[in-house]
C-alpha cells in the first residue's frame, strides 16, 4: 500500500472528531472523503496534511514513516522522514495576495532551491540554473491547468475558478506523492466548479494520488477509485463508487445520500 | 531680531526636532516589532509581563515619562548628585560641538522616553496587524513545506506592512508633534526657542509661526506615507 493511515484519533478539548480511523490507498488511486458536515472529513484531511497534531495513531507513505503520535509526545520527531509528501488544496484557494499567479507558483520551489544551495553550498550558476528551471516548470503547470495568458495577474484580478487553478498549480509544483482537495469547489460559483473539476479528472487520468473532500456527489462517483463516507468521526462505509452508490445497504449512508438528492431535487 | 535671524534660530530648533523624530522612529520600530512578538507569545509569563509593560507605559502620560526618566535616576542614586544624565552631559561637554550637537545628556533621557512610549504603541499596531492575517495564509505556507521564519518574512509582512500603514500614519504624524514635550527639560526645540523669544525680545508670533515648520514637516511625512501605501496597493489583503 502507497498511503497507510492507522487509528488515527483527534480530540479538541471535549469533543471527538476522529475517533480511530484506518484506511489505506494505492498509487495512482483517487480517494473521494465524503460525509454530513461535522463528519470529522476536513480533520482527517489536516492531520494526514499536518495541519493538526493528531492525538493518536500511524501515517506511511510508501512504507516511510511520516507521522506517529507516540514518537511526537515522545519528542522523538527526529525518526521521522521530514519529506515534504503532500500537496494541499484549499477550500479558500490561500493565494498570497502579493505575488502574481506565477510567482505564487514559484515561491516555495524557489525557496526550497536557495535553502538547498546555502546548505550545500552550490555555486551560483548551479542555483540560478535551478532557479530558471522553477520557473519553467511553473510556467508549463500554469499553462495545463488552462492559466498561459493570467501568469502576470494578481490574485485579486482572477475569478474565483482560476485563483483554485492556480492554487491547484502551486500545490503541483513541488511534485506532492498525494495530492489533497478540501473541498475545492465549495467556494465557487456553480457555473465555474466545472472548470476546477475538469482539471482534478485531467490529474486522474493521469495517475497522479488524490484525497478529495467534497459534497459534489456525482463528481466523486465519476473520478473516486474509492470512496470513504465518515460519520460521527468514525469511517461508517468504504468501498468503490458502485458498492456506495448502489449496494451498500449501510442506512446513515442511505439516509446522508437521500437528503443530499432530495436536496438537489428541490 | 529680524525674520531672517528668528527663521534661522527656530530651523536650528526644528534640526533638533527632526533628529529626535527621526532617532525615536530608528528605535522605536524595531523595539515596538520585539515588543508585539513578545505580547503574542505562546509563553505566558512572556505575553503577560509584556502586556502589563505597555499597559504602564501607554498609561502614563508622555511628558511626565520624560520627567521621569530625566529627574528619577538622580532621585533614586546617591541623592540628587547622582544623574547617569549630567555624565553624559559632562563627557559631551568635554567633546568639542558634541554637546552642541546632542544637547547635553537631556536629548538622551528624552529619546529614551520617546523610544520606549512609542514602541509601546508601535507593538499594538504591529500585533493587530499580524493577528489579523488570516490563518490560512500560514498555512498555505506550511503545506509548502516553508519554515516559521520563511512564512513571516516572505508572505506576512509585506500584508501586514500594507494594512498598517494608515495607523503607523496617524502615530508617525502624532509623534511629530508630540516632539515639542522635550521643552519640558529645556530641550532647546523649536517650541523652546520661541517661547524664549517671547521671554527676553518681547517677541509672541514666533510660537504661531512654529506651526508653519510643523505643517511643512507633517505635509512632507504625508506625502511620503502616501507614496508608500500606493507603491502596496497593486494587491488586496
Amino acid at each position: 500500500m502507497f498511503l497507510e493511515v492507522k487509528n488515527l484519533t483527534k480530540s479538541f478539548e471535549d469533543t471527538h472528531v476522529l475517533k480511530g480511523i484506518d484506511f489505506s490507498l494505492e498509487k495512482g488511486q483517487v480517494l473521494s472523503l465524503i460525509g454530513s458536515s461535522g463528519s470529522g472529513k476536513t480533520t482527517l484531511l489536516r492531520c494526514i496534511n499536518a495541519l493538526e497534531t493528531a492525538d493518536g495513531g500511524t501515517i506511511y507513505v510508501d512504507g516511510n514513516k511520516i507521522f506517529d503520535a507516540a514518537l511526537l509526545n515522545n519528542k522523538k520527531k527526529s525518526q521521522l522522514k521530514n519529506k515534504l509528501n503532500f500537496g494541499f488544496v484549499f477550500q479558500s484557494f490561500n493565494l498570497f495576495p502579493q505575488y502574481t499567479a506565477l510567482e505564487n507558483v514559484t515561491l516555495a520551489p524557489i525557496q526550497h532551491i536557495k535553502d538547498e544551495c546555502k546548505k550545500n553550498k552550490k555555486s551560483k550558476a548551479e542555483c540560478k540554473a535551478l532557479i530558471e528551471q522553477a520557473q519553467e516548470n511553473a510556467r508549463e503547470l500554469l499553462c495545463k491547468v488552462g492559466l498561459s495568458d493570467k501568469m502576470d495577474l494578481y490574485p485579486c484580478q482572477l475569478s474565483g475558478g482560476q485563483q483554485q487553478r492556480v492554487s491547484i498549480a502551486r500545490a503541483l509544483a513541488l511534485n506532492p506523492d498525494v495530492l489533497c482537495f478540501d473541498e475545492p469547489t465549495s467556494a465557487l460559483d456553480p457555473e465555474i466548479t466545472g472548470e476546477v473539476l475538469k482539471i482534478i479528472k485531467e490529474l486522474a487520468a493521469e495517475n497522479m494520488t488524490m484525497i478529495i473532500v467534497t459534497h459534489e456527489m456525482s463528481f466523486a462517483k465519476d473520478v473516486s477509485d474509492k470512496i470513504i463516507f465518515m460519520d460521527n468521526g468514525v469511517i461508517a462505509e468504504e468501498g468503490t463508487p458502485d458498492k456506495i452508490f448502489g449496494s451498500s445497504t449501510n442506512e446513515r449512508l442511505h439516509s446522508f445520500l437521500s437528503s443530499f438528492y432530495g436536496a438537489h431535487k428541490v | 531680531m529680524n525674520f531672517l535671524e528668528i527663521t534661522l534660530d527656530l530651523l536650528g530648533g526644528f534640526g533638533l526636532t527632526c533628529l529626535l523624530f527621526v532617532l525615536t522612529l530608528l528605535f522605536a520600530i524595531p523595539l515596538g516589532l520585539v515588543l508585539s512578538f513578545c505580547s503574542m507569545s505562546k509563553y505566558k509569563a512572556v505575553k503577560t509581563g509584556s502586556r502589563v509593560y505597555i499597559w504602564i507605559i501607554r498609561g502614563i502620560p508622555l511628558m511626565l515619562l520624560i520627567c521621569m526618566i530625566y529627574y528619577l535616576p538622580g532621585l533614586l542614586g546617591k541623592g540628587a548628585s547622582f544623574n547617569i544624565f549630567d555624565t553624559i552631559d559632562r563627557y559631551f561637554t568635554s567633546v568639542e560641538g558634541a554637546s552642541e550637537l546632542l544637547y547635553h545628556g537631556r536629548f538622551c533621557a528624552v529619546l529614551i522616553a520617546f523610544v520606549i512610549n512609542y514602541s509601546c504603541y508601535f507593538s499594538e499596531i504591529f500585533r493587530g496587524g499580524i493577528e489579523s492575517i488570516p490563518q490560512g495564509q500560514y498555512e498555505a505556507g506550511q503545506v509548502l513545506g516553508l519554515t516559521q521564519g520563511e512564512i513571516f518574512r516572505k508572505i506576512v509582512l509585506k500584508q501586514v506592512i500594507k494594512r498598517i500603514l494608515p495607523p503607523m500614519s496617524n502615530e508617525i504624524i502624532t509623534l511629530v508633534k508630540d516632539t515639542a514635550l522635550a521643552n519640558v527639560i529645556a530641550i532647546p526645540e523649536i517650541i523652546r526657542r520661541a517661547k524664549d523669544m517671547a521671554a527676553t525680545e518681547a517677541l509672541t508670533w514666533p510660537l504661531f509661526y512654529t506651526a508653519v515648520f510643523y505643517l511643512l514637516f507633517v505635509g512632507l511625512v504625508t506625502v511620503l506615507l502616501g507614496y508608500a501605501e500606493k507603491r502596496l496597493s497593486y494587491f488586496k489583503a
